[in-house]
């Protein structure tokens, strides 16, 4: 934080010679760290405002009851109990963990590798950008859509069906190709692919080439320079990537939804089913314990390395 | 101020054209009601905002009401949950509520709406007995669950509790409503269906789907257990804890063996479940079976031994009406129930309240297959100009009074609602 304030007090005064203009208030009258303080002002408010105030309200209504038409301030602990007696929560919990995990594994398997080759495969600068813009174009419509398309292509009598059934590879047409994990864990894949690209794809940029080329002159292997060169380096782009998908995938309940015909479900399907029903201190209940899972999956993926460092 | 002189090019037009409408209206059946009375020149400043379920919230009866009456009238069409969110929780939102009368049951206790007074409304004493008193006809017995005429009316403008007699305050005018059934695909079937236990009918293994709208899906799944001969509940409209649990437990075993597809929240998701083939035999919506069959694939929305599931949806008023926007809105609903909307309605398949004052605005034909159950003599179409069926066609399920007269149950809100909505949440989530 002194740091920062020593910075900008820095840029300040030089601004301030350059214009040769008397400055309307002298900054290094105040105290250094009131100086500070002052700095991170706007932001702690917004930040209070609009993340804290809002999160102690759910945690708050998460200890009150419902009607059907109200919700009354009571404290009880009737919706934590209900919520964490119940085996299908476990379950649900289980679903939404092992969706984030099989995500992350095969975002990251094609992230990195998409990311790799954008870096260190293509040479010139100009095709880098196109491409890259490349993989932003299925962005350019809604997930909505993007998610939908794939219904008629993986259904009973979708393409995907009819292909193989032509081409003799199966007689009967597969049933699990849609509404089941495998379609949802698809359209996690297909949604969120490019969250892992990009960060891993800007930190793959800025690795110095003379280390690879140092590694291949100590005679590394390309296997070698990835492992010990390429991939160490990229860390903080795999974390920051690994956050995203993670906490996304554990937050969407719209593709679950879609993607399953509402026969799985995770967390947020689970959440926002309560909300549907007007069920608000059970729903916030549950979106309190899913956020401290969620904090405890980040904090053990900040372990790995030190964000803060490596920026 | 551009806006403003266009408000005023458009209602001085409209209004014209409403004189017009009404004296055209007149000759032409003979019908003529009354309205318009408040004629005043500042209702052209008037909007109103409806919300409703996508059935009834039709641009077409907006575009109506600005040519009969002059004023503009807001729609929003949402999917029942987001009705019912909105008129329990943003009452400053909507000047009318297009509700259903299960909803009703949670929302009127919010206070967010005003009863009717009935002697504004001149074709109440002609609104059909089941809203009334619960009877289609003196001799019928009352169905179970939510029966409209149980959350029908109060007993004063600010009245909290339901009274079960005529008191002369309703909480909603009803507008809208149909008796329910499964919707099956008789090609992929091949056989006759006729009872509701053929949706767990292992036959049908990952080819079933129900829907996930807990207050209806809970009576579907009620028809279907007692179809089955697993339990005769005494109400299946207000169930015991046990009952609940039974009721989900037959169908979580199912739904652990495969039995559903998929479960469907939305009207066009149910179409492309059932279009698509991957599902042949489904809780349906009458008007689904419409887009599917207009789609030229055979959809059957079938009668069924047990009865039917019915509903019924009405128009409520805001608690913050009053002045010129609670006479237009009087307005609106005596234009409502004046046959315009009813005729548009029930060509769709749906009833209306009034059926009588709708018949003015369907041809003969129309008439008979919509309402009479008589085959039809030349090709039916619905109010956007779609053929639905072709000459010689009966209606499922006959006649109005065949239909209705069957209805098991409504769509209900228990006592024990919460209850079932955390063990349906369970259900939808094992």
């Amino acid at each position: 934080m002194t740091d920062q304030s020593h910075l900008f007090l820095h840029s300040q005064t030089a601004a301030a010679a350059g214009k040769k203009a008397k400055p309307a208030f002298q900054w290094s009258r105040l105290p250094n760290n009131l100086t500070g303080w002052l700095l991170s002002l706007p932001l702690t408010v917004v930040l209070f405002f609009f993340l804290v105030l809002p999160i102690c309200m759910i945690v708050v209504v998460s200890f009150w009851r419902a009607t059907e038409f109200s919700i009354y301030p009571a404290f009880q602990f009737d919706n934590y109990e209900f919520l964490l007696t119940s085996p299908v929560t476990y379950q649900v919990f289980w679903n939404t963990v092992k969706y984030a995990l099989i995500t992350w594994f095969f975002t990251l398997v094609i992230g990195f590798t998409v990311a790799y080759f954008l870096a260190f495969h293509v040479r010139s600068l100009t095709w880098q950008i196109v491409l890259f813009l490349l993989c932003t174009i299925p962005f350019w419509t809604s997930n909505i859509i993007r998610m939908i398309s794939w219904i008629p292509f993986l259904g009973r009598n979708g393409i995907a069906n009819s292909t193989l059934i032509s081409m003799g590879v199966i007689d009967e047409p597969l049933e699990w190709l849609l509404f089941s994990d495998f379609s949802v864990i698809l359209a996690f894949v297909h949604l969120y692919t490019l969250f892992m690209v990009v960060p891993i794809f800007n930190t793959m940029m800025r690795i110095d080439t003379s280390l690879i080329e140092a590694a291949r002159d100590a005679g590394a292997s390309g296997y070698q320079t990835l492992t010990n060169v390429i991939i160490p380096l990229t860390k903080p782009g795999i974390m920051i990537g690994s956050i995203f998908v993670v906490t996304l995938v554990m937050g969407d309940f719209i593709t679950v939804r879609f993607m399953s015909g509402s026969q799985k479900a995770n967390v947020g399907r689970l959440i926002s089913n309560d909300i549907a029903l007007l069920q608000y201190p059970s729903a916030a209940a549950t979106a309190v314990i899913l956020l401290i899972t969620v904090l405890l999956v980040i904090s053990v993926l900040l372990r790995f390395v030190d964000i803060r460092k490596e920026l | 101020m551009t806006d403003r002189l266009d408000k005023k090019g458009i209602s001085r037009r409209s209004i014209l054209k409403g004189g017009a409408a009404a004296t055209g209206a007149a000759l032409g059946s003979g019908a003529i009601t009354g309205f318009p009375t408040i004629w005043a020149q500042n209702i052209k400043d008037v909007t109103l905002r409806q919300f409703g379920t996508g059935v009834s919230n039709l641009n077409e009866v907006a575009a109506k009401v600005k040519e009969d009456l002059g004023f503009t009238l807001e729609m929003t069409a949402l999917d029942s949950d987001a009705v019912t969110q909105r008129a329990a929780t943003q009452p400053d939102s909507f000047d009318i509520a297009d509700i259903e009368y299960w909803i009703c049951k949670k929302v009127w206790p919010t206070g967010n709406l005003q009863a009717m007074d009935t002697s504004k409304i001149k074709n109440y004493d002609k609104i059909v007995g089941i809203f009334r008193n619960g009877k289609l006809t003196p001799e019928s017995t009352i169905a179970q669950g939510t029966a409209p005429h149980t959350v029908g009316f109060v007993e004063g403008v600010d009245g909290k509790t339901f009274v079960d007699n005529e008191s002369g305050w309703m909480t909603l005018i009803p507008t809208i409503y149909n008796a329910d059934t499964l919707g099956i695909r008789p090609d992929l079937i091949g056989r006759p269906i006729s009872n509701w236990s053929e949706l767990l009918n292992p036959e049908f293994k990952g080819k079933a789907s129900i829907l996930d709208i807990s207050s209806i899906g809970i009576m579907d799944m009620a028809m279907v257990v007692e179809s089955m001969g697993e339990y005769k509940y005494p109400d299946k409209g207000n169930m015991t804890k046990e009952e609940i649990d039974l009721t989900l437990g037959i169908f979580t075993e199912a739904k652990k063996n495969g039995q559903f597809r998929a479960f469907w929240k939305t009207f066009d998701e149910s179409v492309n479940l059932m279009a698509s083939g991957e599902v042949v035999i489904q809780s349906m919506w009458s008007p689904a079976i419409t887009a599917v069959r207009s789609q030229g694939i055979p959809c059957v929305y079938q009668p069924l031994e047990e009865g039917y599931r019915s509903w019924g949806g009405g128009i409520g008023l805001s608690k913050s009406l009053s002045g010129l926007e609670l006479d237009a809105a009087y307005e609106y609903i005596n234009w409502y129930l004046d046959g315009w909307v009813g005729g548009f309605l029930m060509r769709q398949g749906y009833y209306s309240a009034v059926p009588e004052t709708s018949k003015n605005f369907m041809s003969e034909d129309e008439w008979g297959f919509w309402f009479e159950g008589k085959a039809a003599e030349g090709d039916i179409t619905n109010p956007f100009g779609t053929v639905m069926e072709k000459a010689g066609a009966v209606r499922d399920g006959g006649s109005f009074y065949d239909r209705m007269g069957a209805v098991a149950c409504w769509n209900a809100v228990m006592d024990e609602n919460q209850y079932m909505v955390r063990k349906w949440n369970e259900f939808i989530a094992s």
